[in-house]
């Protein structure tokens, strides 16, 4: 008997049992499809959340007053600030640092807009006149502030695009005035719908010229000063260039981030969240697994019968065997296959709702997985029954 | 001679095989026991199913192994049909020794020279009765067309030559049992062995059952059933009877009952009563 033979009896079996051979394809589709989707959602918040991290520029670095490494951790009880920065330790870095190196003075904080009778509550993220650079943002439309505005501190704002959809829905806003806090603004500008991302809402945000800002909020102080090595070889050059230059006035009351520390932490507890989506995965397969080996089991005495039947009327082991095992290979390639069909689907599907990003180790570890153990299932018992005298396969119950 | 042909048509001869049903008077000996012992454990006693078992079936005869339940005829048979293996003891299929066999071998010589039948039918389930009958070849190499046509020509021999398609489950148990029967003698094998063929069927189903065999048997094909029921047995030409485990004595059967005759009797009370 040839292997097309044995093919031939595989599929009439099959066949002849179609719903435990739906049921077993099912517990291989569940598991692969499960794992193939979890690893994906894993993947997929970690991909974009590292993105937009380094969408920032690998070579940024962020220097804050107060010493964060001392203890705690970035905000942790263990902070002290003391002084803040001013736009002095500002313009002592970038007459100090290379031509190359660019520094920008940050000033962060709260605002109310208010066009008309709309009013909206927005946070704003000022700098100097090289803030397109660090601030990661595309204009739509106008333009961004000039070094002349920055040192006039000029009453000029750019608007988040959900910020210009709220204030100015129907028309340009380019040339209009707000009223930001009080103080009349003209708007020169407004940015790209961005989404959502772990530094906040970009598109929920006003720009301006941090001496404006200043002003605006009643402070000399800034919130940060935020330094773009020339290149990113430079960095760690730079970072300590900075150390060297602030030590005098601030000592250790400072610290500086490089985007490197700060992807860092993001990775590890991203990492942590990818380990316990594997876990789940892994929770989903061997469920899956339970399932299959459950249906295979439950039609052993079946099987037993039906393998007696074939060597009383003269079938080989050999003839056995090979015919469980294309069984058992068919039921689990095609299911593993519609596995990975419905996984790789429902992730593309889902992307609009939850960033998903199909990765080949899962696809490959679930389909292998669940194929394995439908395989296993499918075989070894018909392997052990394959060994029997007829009389006694006959008899199984 | 002539005084045991009055008596019996057995010698008793001496020794735990009881009564010598290994002869074959000159016909050829299709399949001999020589000896045959099975024990086995059940819940830590030992079961004697058979206590050292001889006899011969002669080619063209029909016989019956016929005894109580419990006196190991079925095991008997399934040891002779190589579904089981003897604790002690021979079993030689048409001249070779087969206790020595590897389980393949066996599987080679049930496909090709023996035919099976089960109490139970053991059909495969939600398989036609083409396929069914087809299932020996597959294991003989016959493929294709030619295995179509052969297990074809086996269904009607048993009258089911309508009933191709049809599954195990859309059949009567005679027409199951009929279909079981195909299966046995599609690969035209020495002998056909029958296991209380007529057991789980309706007295008219069994009728029919043991007039095919009988048709068979009449065509030159061995056959050798069991059963307890002397009804049955009174069909063949040789009766040899079973008691615990030995083999107790034999006997001819001068007019063995023609199931075709029966059938048609039945039929004609049938036309009566209508």
């Amino acid at each position: 008997m040839n292997l097309l033979e044995s093919f031939r009896i595989a599929l009439r079996a099959l066949n002849a049992n179609k719903v435990r051979s739906v049921l077993t394809m099912l517990g291989v589709i569940i598991g692969v499809a499960a794992v193939i989707l979890l690893v994906a959602i894993g993947t997929g918040v970690q991909e974009e959340v590292t993105g937009s991290i380094e969408g920032l520029g690998s070579n940024l670095m962020f220097v804050f007053a107060g010493n964060f490494e001392g203890g705690g951790g970035a905000g942790g009880p263990g902070v002290s600030i003391t002084r803040q920065f001013t736009a002095d330790e500002a313009d002592l870095l970038d007459r100090r640092l290379s031509k190359d190196d660019i520094v920008v003075p940050v000033v962060q904080g709260p605002l109310i807009l208010k066009n008309g009778n709309r009013t909206w509550r927005t946070t704003v993220a000022a700098g100097n006149e090289f803030s397109t650079e660090v601030f990661n943002s595309t204009l739509e439309e106008g333009r961004f502030f000039r070094r002349s505005e920055v040192t006039a501190g000029s009453r000029v704002i750019i608007l988040g695009s959900s910020v210009k959809d709220e204030l100015f829905p129907a028309a340009s806003p380019i040339g209009r005035t707000l009223s930001v806090n009080g103080q009349r603004f003209m708007v020169i500008g407004h940015t790209m719908a961005m989404g959502g991302s772990l530094t906040g809402d970009q598109d929920n945000q006003v720009y301006m010229p941090y001496t404006t800002a200043q002003k605006l909020l009643g402070t000399r102080d800034l919130s940060s000063i935020v330094v773009q090595a020339g290149s990113s070889e430079r960095v760690e050059v730079v970072k300590s260039q900075i150390e060297r230059i602030l030590k005098p006035s601030y000592g250790d009351e400072f610290t500086v981030f490089t985007q490197e520390q700060t992807l860092g932490i993001f990775e590890q507890l991203l990492g942590t969240l990818t380990v316990m989506l594997a876990g789940i995965a892994g929770i989903s397969l061997l469920v899956g697994g339970i399932g299959i080996m459950n249906i295979m089991l439950v039609s052993v005495s079946e099987r037993t019968r039906e393998i007696g039947i074939r060597k009383a009327v003269g079938a080989r082991t050999y003839d056995i065997l090979s015919q469980f095992v294309i069984e058992a290979i068919m039921l689990s390639v095609l299911g593993g296959l519609i596995g990975i069909a419905i996984g790789a689907g429902g992730a593309y599907a889902l992307n609009r709702l939850v960033p998903m990003q199909i990765t080949a180790w899962a696809v490959v570890m679930a389909f292998f997985f669940a194929a394995g153990v439908g395989i296993f299932f499918g075989v070894y018992p018909a392997f052990k029954a394959s060994r029997l005298d007829p009389i006694e396969a006959l008899r199984y119950e | 001679m002539g005084e045991s042909d009055e008596r019996d048509p057995a010698p008793v001869s001496d020794g735990i095989t009881g009564v010598d049903a290994t002869r074959c008077n000159g016909a050829r000996v299709v399949l001999q026991a020589c000896d045959v012992t099975k024990f086995y454990q059940l819940d830590e006693v030992e079961v004697r199913a058979l206590r050292g078992a001889s006899m011969s079936i002669c080619e063209g005869e029909m016989l019956s192994i016929m005894g109580p339940s419990g006196s190991g005829k079925s095991t008997l048979m399934h040891i002779i049909g190589l579904l089981d293996r003897p604790s002690s003891g021979s079993v030689i299929v048409e001249g070779e020794e087969v206790s020595h066999m590897t389980p393949n071998e066996l599987s080679a010589v049930r496909n090709r020279r023996i035919g099976f039948v089960f109490q139970s039918f053991n059909l495969l389930s939600r398989t036609s009765a083409l396929a069914n009958v087809e299932l020996p070849l597959i294991y003989s190499g016959i493929s294709g067309a030619r295995r179509a046509k052969i297990a074809r020509e086996a269904l009607e021999r048993v009258g089911l030559g309508d009933r191709l398609g049809h599954y195990s489950s859309q059949l009567s148990g005679g027409q199951q049992q009929r279909v079981a029967i195909a299966r046995a003698l599609v690969t035209s094998p020495s002998i056909v062995l029958a296991d209380e063929p007529t057991g789980n069927l309706d007295s008219r189903s069994g009728i029919e059952v043991m007039s095919i065999l009988q048709d068979l048997n009449s065509q030159g094909i061995t056959v050798a059933l069991v059963t307890h029921d002397s009804n049955v047995s009174a069909h063949a030409q040789r009766v040899v009877h079973l008691k615990d485990g030995l083999i107790e004595r034999e006997e001819y059967v001068k007019n063995p009952i023609q199931a075709a005759q029966q059938l048609a009797e039945i039929n004609a009370q049938g036309g009566d009563e209508e």
